[in-house]
Formats: C-alpha cells, structure tokens, sequence
C-alpha cells in the first residue's frame, strides 16, 4: 500500500513550534517526582507472594525438612532439581520418625524458572520461592546451588511438625506388647 | 507363523464345560475350572469371571499364585443367582429371562465360584460404598508416610485410594504405632506400621518358597508380621515378598531409599545368573540399573525369581570394567583392531586356531563364532559353570545359554573336554592363535605360561582378568543389560533381552563387533542388525529353523534341544 504524504503546511515547515513544545514536555517533567532507581544501590521492595529463587527450609528446631521424595525433581518443568537420595546406609533424617533425607539436593539455578512447582508439590514444606531475584556466579558450576548452600540461603520455616508429632504419639504408645 | 517349531508338550487341555455368567448385564462364557495357584483346577471364583470379563475387581490379599485367604475384603461384589420355585424349576420373568434373586448380602469375589446363570455387579452404589468401606478402614492405622516410603508409586493402598478414597480422614484418634524399620533377614526391612495384613507374604513363604519363616503375632490391632524368634527370614526367595507386598509394608534392603519407582525405565530381559533364564526387568535410570524385578512367564518362572539373582548386577557398574580397545597394550580403535585381527585370521593355516567361548555370551554371538570356527577349522569349547540348585527355580547349571552353545555347534554335549586338547595343542606349538571370549582361560587348564606361547591372543571381555592381561587384543564387550539378543535356556526355551543402558566407554556388544570380523575373515554379509542376525542364525541352525526375531515375542518359544 502506498500511503501519500501530506505536504507540510507553512506553520509545521517553520520548525520551530515543534522544537519549544519539546523542551514543554522536558521541562514539566524535571520539576515532578522522580521515578527512577538508583539500582544496585539503591533496591526494590520485594512484594509478599513474589517467586524469586527456591531454597530448601529448616524447621523451628533447625532440622532438615526435607525427606528426599523427590516429587519436586518429578514435577520440574526444566528439570533443574536434582536429589540424589540417601540409599540403604545412608545418613537417617534429623527427626526422629522420618527415616529419610537427602544426601544431595542439587538446583542448577540457570534452568530453575521461578514457576514454583516444587513449592506446590512438596508434601513437606521444606522448599519455598523466596525473594531472591538477582542470583550471580562466575561459572556455571557456581550456579548448582547444593543443599548445604540452599538450607544455607533458605532459613527457617515454622510448620507443622508431622513427624515429630507421630513420633510423641507413637511414645505414648510405648507399652507396645511384644517387641519385635 | 504357521508351524512355530515348539515342542512344548501341552497336556491337550481337559474339555472343560463352559457356563454362562452376567458381569454387570454383560453375558460372558466361562470355564467351570480354573487352574489355581498350583495349576489343579478349581472352579472358577467370581473374581477369575470379572477378570474374563474385563471387569476391574480391586484386591489386596488375592494374587493368582498364592492360596486364596479371603481376608482383605477389597473385591466384595454384589451377585445373584436364577431363583427356583418350590418345584426346583427356575422362575421366569413375563418376559420368558430367568428370574434372578438377588442375594442379601454381598460376598468375595477371590474365593465365591461361580454357578451357571449367576449375574455379578461390580459397579452398584452398593459394591462403590463397600470397597470406600473397606479402604477406609484399612487405612485407620496406616503411617500415610508415602513421602519416605519405598513403594510410593507402585503401592495399591495409593491407586484404590485415588479410585475409592476420601480426601481426609474421619478418624481423630491418635493412631496406633507399631514398630518401623524392623530388620526382618538379611535382605528384607519391615514397616509394621504400613502392613494391611493381607498374609500374602506369609503364603508365598510357606507354600510357595516352602519356608514357613513368617506369621502374624499378636491381637485386634496390634496384628504385627513377625518371624519366629531368632530365626532370620533368610531363603533365597525372600525378595518376591517386596514385590507381593500391595503396601510398604515389606521394602527390599538393597533397593531402599535408592530411587523413586516413578523414574525408573523398565526394560524387558532375562536373568543370566544360571540356565532358568527367568524373565526380569531391568529398572534403570539415567543408565545406572537399580533393580532387577521378576516379568511373568509361566513357561519358565512365573511370577517369581530367586534373591541371588535379582541382586546379581552391581557388578555392571564396576569401575575397573574394560572401556578401551587395546592391541598390545596400547589404546586403539575397532576399525584398526579388527582388520588387524582379520588379517592375522586369514593369514593363518588351517587348525592353528583355537577359540574359547563363553556359554554366557548369546545364540547370535556364539553362532558367529561358529561361523569363524567353520571357516578357520578351529578346535573350540566353552566352559562349564556348576552349582547348587533347588526345587523352585534355581539350577544347577550357571551358564545362562549352555544350551546355545551346543546347539550352535561351539562345544560338544558335555562342556569343556576340548579345553585340555587345546591346552595341549597350544604345548607343543600346534596352535599359534587363541581366541577368548569372556572367560579367564587362566582359571581353566591353559595356564598363563601357555597363553606366552601363542602367537596371537584375542580376547574380548568385560571384567579384567588374568587372561586379558596376557591378551594381545583386548575387545570390550558389553553386560546383557548393555545389548540386545537371546539365551536359549535349560529346558531349550529361546528367550530375547532388551538394551536398557548403554555401553561403557568404547565397549561394543560382542555381536556387532564380530559381525564385522566374520564379514572381514569370511566375506559373509547381510545381518547388520540384531533382527537380521537372529532371522539368519534361525535358517541356519537346525534347532532354530523357523523362529523369528519378532515371533519370540516377549516370553519366548521353546525348541527341541
């Protein structure tokens, strides 16, 4: 299609009005309200239920949440999650009942896509997104986050404590008739 | 497939009266007898009627080869039969049909024969809220710690929960515990607390393993699995329990907390650790095997295997296994190892060559051999591997293809009697070449000073050993697990495996390898392929004429031997 162009007219050729209704625009936004950030000095305040990095979750008594079930490395769009599970002589979790924990919980955060899958599908509350959005390494390596490091970065998160629940009740229980 | 060349002696099958049953206003016809659990015929249950019908019927404790015990109360079903009258004739609707009388009250669909006329509902309000019922009680006490739990994905408990379950519990009572993690044998853990107490472990051990080790101690619900005390669950059948086990309740030590079962890729093949060749799977991940798990074939083991079999693999995964070609010592590659050797091959004269094959290696690997060995005019043996065996599968013979290998020609009826000819040919100088596949010769009459004489000493295998030390041709080979072809077993059952990892390193399976060395020595041509080997190999071999590849099919047919 070809559009014609409509000549100029005299008031639009003199070039000038457009140049002062410019510096109109320039000047009525120097005296309002300034919207830029001074990044990385300055941050951004991250809103509740943003999905920023996932890190595993220690409970209020400092133990390992996680049981190594491995739904979170099933459900991973990306298959960013990688667990290698305890095995037979493993280490025994840190709470008493739950005899399972991961030896290794790997999240290679440049495949991770903050979709938050693994927070939805943990039957344990033992990882989270959290507001973590700016993650950097020097080497791709660097970017593996292993668990020591994601319990590290994850912090604590108070919850229902189910195993050490059954592990009361199973105490009160104690009078157990035979031992097996 | 017309004339399949079986010999299976089928006892021609009892003519068994059919009788016409209703499955949910289905009419299906039914045998009056079934095989049962030891094969004597039964009548048939009405659970055996569902399955004939294709009818799902959930249970825990009835399984196909046990007893039937009756006890989980799952596949309750509602039924009825034709309703007589006073004068024992049936009553007919106006409409000329039998009239049905519906029974009161529902009965086990496991252990209820069925009776001509009868109709079956699988799916009334009625049958939906029992099986709710039932599920909900048997979970009263249930951990529901499926996040640890070793049979989270394969369990029954989770996929009739998912059919027949509620999404929370009515029960507020503080559960009862009973004790976990119990070291029940050597090879066996139990978690009492996720048992549904269906005794089909209990069963399979004493009627089936003939091992009466397991039993049920105390009352109401502190019902526990238990072995007498101080005797270990330890018979080499212990592991079928973890596979029979519906729930948690049985976990096998070796596979515990090694892997989810929802990762792991199931590959058909067959058991090498002895001439049964029970069919497995191979469960692996990420090609690293995990487990071994029995494949029904009724033909050979049915759905068992034995423990030392089924944990029979790690040496797959050993980190010395053989990854490089070697010639002399040096790191080379197939194309110049192998024309290396045919040349050497064909430059030699007639009976300098001796060949030393395995029964462990497959039909279509040996037959090539035997192609060499024709063309060669070669003496050529295998070794022979003896054990124990025992009355369910295990057998005495060790070699998974003995049977192979006689019948492509690579040994005489009795194994190894040319071992000492060739020990004395390679003596006094008469035999200048020795090819070895997959066994250590060394351990077998032709001691490491002989193997100094040879001119020549190619040896493919996978572990090294003191033969392929001495080798001047090392050739990598591959596990059954890491390649594709077939055993023909004790009783002459050919029977195909399937790759489920891949090679290491440079290894090569052995029959690709020597499909090219036989193409190079002898110019024959046209089997490139494992299907295309097996379709040549059964031309060929009288004992394999007219099977094929495709026609073993996944349980395998039976030759004459």
């Amino acid at each position: 299609m070809i559009v014609k162009r409509k000549p100029l007219n005299l008031f639009e050729r003199l070039y000038l009005p457009a140049i002062i209704g410019g510096f109109k625009v320039t000047l009525r936004h120097l005296f309002k309200k300034k919207v830029t950030m001074q990044y990385p000095e300055e941050k951004w305040v991250v809103p509740e239920g943003y999905r920023g990095a996932p890190y595993l979750v220690k409970d209020q008594e400092g133990s390992t949440k996680c049981v190594s079930c491995q739904l979170c490395e099933f459900v991973c769009p990306p298959k960013a999650i990688k667990i290698t599970p305890p095995g037979p002589a493993g280490q025994l979790a840190d709470r008493a009942n739950a005899e399972k924990m991961p030896k290794e919980f790997e999240i290679n955060m440049l495949r991770c896509i903050f979709c938050g899958f693994c927070q939805e599908v943990c039957p344990e509350e033992a990882i989270f997104l959290q507001k973590d959005y700016s993650l950097t390494g020097t080497s791709r390596a660097e970017m593996v986050y292993n668990k020591e490091k994601l319990l590290a970065l994850g912090g604590t998160h108070a919850g229902v404590q189910k195993w050490k629940h059954k592990a009361e009740e199973a105490k009160a229980q104690e009078n157990f008739p035979v031992k097996v | 497939m017309s004339a399949a060349p079986t010999t299976e002696v089928k006892p021609a099958p009892p003519a068994i009266e059919k009788i016409k049953v209703k499955v949910d206003g289905r009419e299906v016809e039914v045998p009056k007898l079934t095989p049962d659990w030891q094969g004597k015929f039964a009548p048939t249950t009405m659970l055996q009627a569902c399955d004939i019908a294709k009818k799902d019927v959930p249970h825990y404790c009835y399984h196909p080869k046990l007893p039937v015990a009756g006890n989980c109360r799952m596949c309750l079903v509602e039924f009825g039969t034709p309703a007589l009258g006073p004068d024992r004739k049936p009553v007919m609707n106006p409409d000329g049909t039998p009239k049905i009388a519906k029974s009161p009250r529902p009965a086990i669909g496991c252990a209820t024969p069925i009776s001509p006329g009868m109709e079956i509902y699988t799916s009334t309000p009625g049958v939906k809220q029992m099986r709710e019922g039932v599920l909900e009680s048997l979970l009263i006490n249930h951990p529901l710690d499926c996040p640890i739990c070793d049979q989270a994905g394969e369990c029954k408990l989770q996929e009739y929960s998912v059919d027949y379950g509620q999404s929370a519990s009515r029960f507020v009572e503080a559960k009862v515990h009973k004790p976990k993690a119990v070291d029940l044998g050597p090879r066996i853990m139990l978690d009492a607390e996720r048992c549904i107490l269906c005794t089909r472990c209990i069963r399979f051990t004493k009627d089936v393993a003939g091992d009466d080790a397991l039993g049920i101690v105390n009352r109401g619900s502190y019902n526990t699995i238990a072995t007498f005390p101080g005797l270990p669950f330890d018979n080499n059948y212990t592991l079928n329990t973890v596979d029979i086990c519906p729930v948690g309740a049985l976990t096998s030590k070796d596979f515990r907390f090694q892997m989810r079962v929802w990762f792991l890729k199931e590959t058909k093949s067959v058991c090498t650790s002895c001439a049964t060749g029970c069919n497995v799977l191979i469960s692996s991940r990420e090609e690293k095997i995990y487990r071994y798990t029995p494949r029904d074939n009724d033909a050979v083991n049915g759905p068992w295997m034995c423990d030392a079999g089924r944990l029979n693999f790690k040496w797959i995964h050993r980190a010395d296994r053989l990854k490089d070609v070697l010639v002399r010592g040096q790191k080379s590659s197939w194309t110049a190892a192998l024309s290396e050797i045919a040349d050497k091959l064909k430059q030699a004269p007639a009976g300098s060559v001796a060949i030393v094959a395995s029964a462990r290696q497959t039909n279509e690997e040996l037959w090539l051999i035997s192609k060499l060995k024709t063309k060669l005019g070669a003496l050529s043996d295998s070794v022979e591997r003896t054990g124990d065996a025992d009355k369910l599968l295990v057998s005495a013979d060790k070699n998974p293809n003995t049977n192979g290998a006689r019948l492509t020609g690579i040994c005489f009826s009795e194994m190894g009697i040319n071992l000492p000819k060739i020990a004395a040919g390679i003596a006094k100088g008469a035999i200048k070449t020795l090819i070895v596949f997959g066994e250590d010769v060394t351990k077998h009459g032709i001691s490491t000073e002989l193997l100094g004489k040879l001119d020549t000493l190619i040896v493919s295998d996978i572990l090294p050993n003191a033969t392929t030390s001495a080798a001047h041709y090392v050739l990598p080979g591959c596990a059954h697990a890491e390649k594709r072809g077939s055993f023909t077993n004790t009783k002459g059952r050919v029977q195909k495996f399937l790759q489920a990892v891949q090679p290491q390193g440079e290894a090569r399976a052995e029959w690709d390898f020597l499909h090219d060395l036989v193409y190079n020595v002898t110019g024959k041509n046209g089997f490139l392929t494992i299907e295309g080997l097996f379709n040549e190999m059964a031309k060929d071999v009288p004992a394999f004429n007219g099977l094929t590849w495709a026609g073993l099919g996944d349980t395998g047919v039976t030759v004459k031997i």
